[in-house]
């Protein structure tokens, strides 16, 4: 196969230079474009973060006044300071969800592996995967331009949270940098639906012959429920932050409550989003960790129809819950109850999937290369959040944690460790794949051990802060948490530091160019990306593979 | 070299045990803590929640201490369960893997077992939350309104006393003042009476909350959110605001004085003189709003 496509790559005119790259309609290209994004804005994500932990390891206020006084020149530098750290919060939570977990998981892993997956020569509508990409870029740039305009009086940038609640997000910041954020959305949102089309329809329609949807490889899976979940709720951010949108510029009041609005009515609408959105960061590593794990263990994964289908009931139930993030908006406690409820149940089939993964590994021959690694400690961190999350969905307990560090604890470890973890799985394991070169084992091995101790060390103690009571999104906190403070700053930095050793590692396994051949693995990477080069041809399929 | 390998693993198995119990005795010895707090106030390197100066914050506490068992059971055993994977199924240890891929028996065990864990959480769950959201009849009633970047405070049945309070500033500080928690005038209370608060947003929202108290609400713009505790041990009780609120989001801090009855009658009557004189912010921002109309 791989010599009838080389042959027939000559007939194709095969774009170079920059050509490639901008004009690119090829699902590998693309995901790389979209791959080297997100590490470049986990990178800027991550200094902003950085900033917040330097500010927060002592009490005081010491970073941020630096900060506005030497390069913002502010005239109160501990004013501007304050809201120069909302700043920060807001950027590092929209950069993280928009520009970084999701680019990697849906944009890079899934353009480059569902057509492999499924034996498609491609994605379904390629020159609309380039707009989706293209438009990624540009919509950062919104939202980094957006940190020097005009926000609330006197100072720059948006300070609203990711979550940008109105009023504070309309009334509370008069400037145009809301509006540059607001747009910076909708761009990455219109991404973000464009590709969830391409990605349904490839795997509706460009399945090769045999390939059913029952024998779909698991991350296929959780590209295809993923899909759909963005496909729904995307479209509900898009008009939510249109109506913000319209309430500041244009004298609507859908938020507004002088006007007969109602704020929490965004709330409503944002969650409707956000909820379902967590899910979009998570299910895609469900998906890689699949694939690691059985691989590695040289076992088939056990009760495929179970994962497959707990994936989907995680997508359908992740749609109604959403009112579990507002349980102080002082909602009727009936509905409180109704959410509490919707909530808990979603345990069961994420119960189910931390269960199916041990028991492809239980009674196998398991090698535990990086890539196994992070599957390993994907397992262990998601468990951990997954069950703060139990504690989390019950308003009666969540009365003590809501908007407190507990809550930031609880999604940095589902999301933080569980996806960034699942991103790091799927880049080790399909590293070889997509370069053509083998890593290097002992890098990649010192890279998991930092960053786990790095990042436990960094949110574990958070939980302690948040049950004793220290509110999130605090520039500066009674002297009383110092302690705590301290030990995550300095998990923080050691995070970091294991970030730059990921960088050494790629840059060093691009410079040594130790082959990986086509399938590095062996015979339980059985799906179709490993039956190509590495790197896999231009154009691959050309005769459609048969499953049998 | 069986015997050697044996006795490794053997080593592994007691020495991760050895590392369970120590993890383990660290948790019971958390939650044994737990009676030692401070009220009103976290301590330094706290673990957990701070003291329940309500009989609502000691049920929730409990409830909350109910979970802890549970979740952290559930962790040490997949944890258990991955370092069996890790020291039983690697591939030195077990070279040829085994065939399966379903067991019906243990995935309805892994269903079922899950929603009655569920279950067992749900029931005192769902009577907590009935318990804090059905509000029982009053004593009195505490209007609150958040404000950038300050709380304003009204007595209704106490002849409206009004006042705001604000945090004082770190060079402002008295002598055993709290950094960041210590406020001009503090909220009085009486011991052992149900306070309704009846709370708003002047310009965003912002949320009211004494963690010792198991109280906290949203303060919403165009809303008034209801929310209620009784207070069973005189003292000081501080809370922050808890949703981002803009610029001082942490400089407005929320303190609460537990008294005796007849300290409080006491005060009601200095305050009726005290704030008669001086207008609060709010009320002085509504004048000029009447004014200009």
């Amino acid at each position: 196969m791989a010599t009838d496509t080389a042959h027939d790559d000559h007939a194709h005119h095969t774009p170079t230079g920059w050509r490639r790259w901008l004009l690119s309609t090829n699902h590998k290209d693309i995901g790389t474009l979209y791959l080297v994004f997100a590490i470049f804005a986990g990178f800027v994500g991550g200094a902003v973060s950085m900033g917040m932990r330097i500010e927060l390891a002592e009490p005081g206020m010491q970073f941020f006044p630096w900060i506005a006084e030497y390069i913002q020149g502010a005239d109160d530098p501990v004013d501007a300071g304050k809201h120069l750290f909302n700043v920060f919060t807001t950027a590092h939570g929209l950069i993280m969800v928009f520009f970084m977990v999701m680019p990697a998981l849906i944009g890079g892993f899934g353009n480059w592996f569902v057509p492999l997956m499924i034996g498609a020569p491609d994605m379904a509508f390629p020159r609309m995967n380039n707009i989706s990409f293209w438009m990624v870029p540009p919509a950062m740039l919104l939202l980094v331009i957006s940190m020097f305009m005009d926000g609330p009086s006197g100072f720059t940038g948006t300070g609203g949270g990711w979550t940008i609640y109105p009023p504070l997000s309309t009334s509370g910041q008069p400037g145009p940098a809301m509006d540059f954020a607001i747009f910076a959305l909708h761009m990455a949102g219109a991404a973000s639906i464009l590709g969830a089309i391409n990605i349904i329809t490839t795997i509706f329609n460009m399945r090769a012959p045999g390939m059913t949807i029952h024998k779909m490889p698991l991350f296929v899976w959780s590209m295809l429920v993923t899909a759909f979940l963005l496909l729904l709720s995307m479209p509900v951010l898009a008009g939510a932050i249109t109506m913000l949108l319209t309430d500041r510029n244009f004298g609507t009041a859908f938020f507004d409550p002088s006007g007969g609005g109602d704020p929490i009515l965004f709330q409503h609408l944002f969650w409707f989003f956000g909820h379902p959105e967590v899910y979009i960061m998570i299910l895609p590593a469900f998906g890689i960790v699949s694939q690691v794990v059985a691989t590695f263990s040289k076992k088939a994964v056990f009760g495929y129809m179970a994962m497959a289908y707990a994936m989907s009931a995680i997508g359908f139930v992740g749609f109604v819950v959403w009112a579990h993030h507002m349980y102080t908006v002082g909602m009727d406690v009936d509905t409180q109850a109704y959410f509490v409820f919707a909530t808990m149940v979603i345990a069961v089939p994420t119960g189910v999937k931390i269960f199916s993964w041990i028991a492809t590994m239980w009674g196998g021959s398991v090698e535990f290369k990086t890539p196994m690694l992070w599957a390993v400690g994907f397992i262990f961190v998601f468990t951990v959040g997954g069950v703060t999350g139990v504690v989390l969905a019950n308003a009666a307990a969540d009365r003590i944690m809501h908007d407190t560090y507990y809550v930031v604890a609880h999604f940095h470890y589902v999301l933080s460790l569980g996806a960034v973890f699942g991103i790091f799985c799927g880049w080790y394991y399909w590293f070889p794949k997509m370069s053509g070169y083998m890593y290097s084992e002992n890098i990649g091995r010192i890279h998991f051990i930092v960053t786990m101790i790095g990042v436990n060390l960094l949110f574990f103690p958070q939980h302690f802060l948040g049950l004793a009571g220290m509110p999130r999104r605090y520039v500066d906190y009674p002297d009383v948490y110092a302690g705590w403070n301290m030990v995550s700053s300095i998990g923080a930095y050691i995070s970091y530091g294991a970030a730059i050793i990921f960088i050494y590692g790629v840059w060093k396994a691009f410079k040594d160019k130790v082959p990986a051949g086509n399938n590095p693995w062996g015979e339980y990477a059985d799906t179709l990306e490993w039956t190509l080069t590495s790197p896999p041809p231009f154009h691959q399929f050309n005769t459609l593979p048969k499953i049998k | 070299m069986m015997n050697h390998s044996k006795n490794f693993k053997n080593l592994v198995w007691r020495k991760s045990m050895a590392v369970f119990f120590a993890i383990s005795g660290l948790f019971s010895t958390s939650l044994a803590l737990a009676g030692e707090n401070d009220y009103g106030i976290a301590s330094e390197w706290q673990m957990d929640t701070q003291a329940p100066a309500t009989d609502m914050m000691a049920n929730m506490i409990s409830f909350h201490n109910l979970l802890l068992w549970i979740i952290g059971l559930v962790v040490l055993f997949v944890t258990i369960l991955l370092l069996i994977v890790i020291f039983r199924y690697n591939s030195k240890a077990n070279p040829v893997p085994a065939k399966f891929t379903h067991n019906t028996f243990i995935e309805i065990v892994w269903t079922v077992l899950p929603i009655m864990i569920l279950v067992v959480i749900a029931i005192p769950s769902f009577d907590l939350l009935y318990k804090q959201r059905v509000i029982p009849e009053p004593d009195f009633t505490i209007k609150v309104t958040g404000n950038q970047w300050y709380w304003s405070y009204e007595y209704p049945d106490h002849d409206d006393i009004a006042f705001d309070s604000v945090m004082i500033p770190e060079d402002e500080l008295q002598e055993g003042q709290l950094r960041l928690l210590a406020v001009d005038n503090e909220v009085i209370v009486p011991i052992n009476k149900t306070v309704r608060l009846i709370v708003t947003g002047a310009d965003v929202i912002h949320a009211w909350t004494i963690p010792s108290f198991g109280v906290k609400i949203d303060t919403i713009p165009g809303r008034l959110n209801e929310a209620w505790f009784k207070a069973n041990r005189e003292g000081i009780y501080y809370g922050q605001c808890s949703e981002l609120c803009g610029k001082d989001h942490a400089f407005m801090p929320i303190a609460v004085r537990v008294v005796s009855d007849e300290e409080f009658a006491k005060w009601v009557e200095e305050a009726k003189v005290k704030f008669a004189s001086a207008p609060s912010i709010q009320q002085i921002k509504v004048a000029s709003f009447s004014a200009a109309e």
